[in-house]
């Protein structure tokens, strides 16, 4: 834009200088965005074209054929219940994300009030969010493993009927380890919670203790809708996550015992069992479905993402 | 309520007095909670800090609560020397350093070109940059893996520094809102005094841009010290460990060693909490401008 106003100064050169000078002021964003662009398409775009083209051949990852089967991987993704029902499990993840996101806001909101120890407080929340993945996993199988903490919890508080193998069991599995996630997790949304309460200004809180509001009125009228841009966009992060949940599982139990969720499944179909093929189909309903989420969310949210263009 | 305190009316004294009682209760629960979510998210470290400290036959003959019965170190030793945990610190900070400088460049040049021209096919330039991170990294892996091995990186460094640098959108958005924040009349002046856009890059914007760098080594560093899979994935060389991985090979060897696995995962956790305890204000600031865009 500053360009077509400075261009005046070049009025005194011959016109061929004076195009090559704009030819290459034209050429400068290109040569700016040449690397990123190239690393883009290299690690983004190709991959997710050929993922298409893989989910309608038999590939195994190895040979130099692929035998083109038409929709084939996507009628197994569709029908073979060891396949989609593992979605099942994302549901112990998304409720676990409702309790999480709950837990974030009541902290955030009365930390935002005025608190003894608040900044050790904040610290202690948010700092399981910052702990690498691979030892969360190891210090929650501590936790859970048979006569580990939990169990010693349980006994100290005389519930000794209530111990059982926490991962061993396929009805506690995933409940323990959502509650993991939780755990991990929690930090992240209280900080964003935190900080977007905090960005209220001062003087309606005053305003409305002068008309008498107390703290659940101030909750309603001032905090909530101050920050309902972030609890919604991450209500959208929670559901997507929820459906591809990979680490903790993964990690901790190599989705053993009915905790395998849909991408450790595609995972383990891709780089256990070498089908690529079927593991690119796979990987291809979940990239669908999280793009329908997002639409969902920019229909919802519409204002989100406006700034960027 | 101080200003009623003067008073000495028996009906405002009594609900002055039942009121205090309400607001005395209402704190007693919050540092309630407060203390309950400090025990949830400390506890199950706290009992990992015991468990480090404990030798073989007092960890098994102990339960979970127990202190141990004198500080020794020895285990935090096997843990680090028997667990390749020196290789895995030069191999986690070369990968952080290079991928860090390749974002920043890369992330704040892409920012500048987008922010400050206007040119053919930027709006498909945005959208493909916006579209990118929809992508759920760990899934298209299935076909990102043919594309590092095609490119002989496999089993190097390098795939890793690839794949953090060149996927990293956010960082390009961070950017973005701060380049957009630098006066333009800046650029036009430096312009106008002969400068070219390479210069006005490098003397005018990159230095303004030190907060925004700021920011991004801190999300970035965090998602790339803890990230697992991408070095799980590619880099299964014994030698190129990183310290995620380095700590999930803990699991077979030390199997129900729990004393070494703890002290395995704290020397995994202390660079963290250092830092964290030293630059907790960037930390914030950092993951509130990072998550939002």
């Amino acid at each position: 834009m500053q360009a077509i106003a400075v261009d005046g100064v070049g009025v005194a050169a011959p016109p061929r200088r004076r195009r090559a000078r704009r030819f290459r002021r034209a050429a400068i964003p290109y040569i700016f965005l040449a690397v990123p662009l190239i690393l883009l398409v290299t690690f983004t775009y190709i991959p997710v074209g050929n993922m298409f083209w893989y989910s309608l051949t038999d590939w195994d990852g190895l040979d130099k054929t692929k035998e083109f089967v038409g929709l084939d991987n996507y009628e197994d993704v569709l029908t073979r219940p060891e396949l989609y029902g593992v979605f099942w499990v994302s549901l112990y993840y998304f409720v676990g994300a409702f309790v999480q996101l709950a837990v974030a806001m009541y902290f955030a909101t009365i930390l935002s009030f005025n608190t003894r120890f608040k900044t050790f407080f904040k610290g202690v929340i948010f700092f399981p969010y910052l702990i690498n993945g691979v030892a969360v996993a190891f210090v929650f199988l501590y936790f859970f493993r048979p006569g580990g903490v939990l169990d010693s919890v349980l006994a100290a508080f005389g519930a000794e009927g209530l111990q059982r193998p926490w991962l061993g069991d396929r009805s506690t599995v995933n409940y323990s380890l959502a509650s993991v996630s939780v755990w991990r997790y929690l930090g992240l949304n209280f900080v964003l919670f935190l900080g977007a309460i905090q960005s209220i200004p001062e003087h309606l809180y005053e305003a409305a203790s002068i008309d008498g509001a107390n703290r659940w009125n101030q909750f309603r009228y001032i905090i909530a809708p101050g920050i309902k841009p972030v609890v919604s966009l991450s209500f959208i992060l929670a559901i997507a996550g929820a459906m591809s949940v990979f680490e903790i599982p993964y990690i901790m139990l190599g989705g053993a015992n009915g905790s395998a969720t849909f991408v450790i499944k595609t995972v383990d179909t891709a780089f256990k069992f070498n089908k690529v093929g079927l593991a690119s189909a796979m990987a291809v309903v979940l990239l669908v479905l999280i793009l329908i989420v997002t639409a969902v969310q920019r229909v919802l949210i519409p204002d989100e993402g406006g700034e960027l263009v | 309520m101080t200003v009623a305190a003067s008073t000495v009316d028996p009906v405002h004294e009594s609900v002055r007095q039942r009121f205090d009682l309400i607001s005395r209760a209402a704190t007693m629960g919050k540092y309630g909670s407060l203390a309950l979510i400090t025990a949830i998210s400390v506890l199950p470290l706290l009992v990992i800090v015991a468990a480090s400290l404990k030798s073989a036959p007092e960890f098994q003959s102990d339960g979970p609560f127990d202190l141990p019965n004198q500080v020794r170190v020895s285990n935090f030793q096997t843990a680090f020397n028997d667990g390749r945990m020196a290789t895995a610190f030069v191999n986690t900070t070369l990968i952080l350093i290079v991928s860090l400088i390749g974002t920043i460049v890369i992330g704040s040049m892409a920012a500048y070109a987008i922010d400050r021209f206007k040119f053919r096919g930027r709006r498909i330039v945005l959208a493909l940059f916006l579209l990118a991170t929809l992508v759920p990294g760990v899934t298209t892996q299935v076909a990102t893996f043919q594309v590092v091995n095609a490119l002989g990186l496999f089993n190097s460094r390098w795939s890793s520094i690839a794949l953090y640098t060149g996927t990293d959108i956010v960082s390009i958005y961070i950017f973005l809102q701060f380049v957009r924040a630098i006066p333009k009349s800046l650029d036009e002046a430096a312009f106008i005094d002969g400068a070219s856009h390479m210069t006005i890059y490098r003397k005018i914007i990159f230095p303004l841009l030190r907060p925004a760098i700021a920011t991004v080594t801190i999300i970035k560093g965090v998602q790339i010290y803890n990230d697992f899979y991408i070095p799980f994935l590619y880099m299964p060389g014994r030698d190129l460990g990183v310290v995620s991985t380095a700590l999930f090979r803990f699991k077979g060897p030390f199997g129900t060693q729990w004393e070494i696995i703890s002290a395995g995962v704290l020397i995994t956790i202390l660079p963290t909490l250092l830092l964290f305890l030293f630059l907790q204000r960037f930390f914030y600031n950092g993951m509130t401008a990072g998550a939002v865009k």
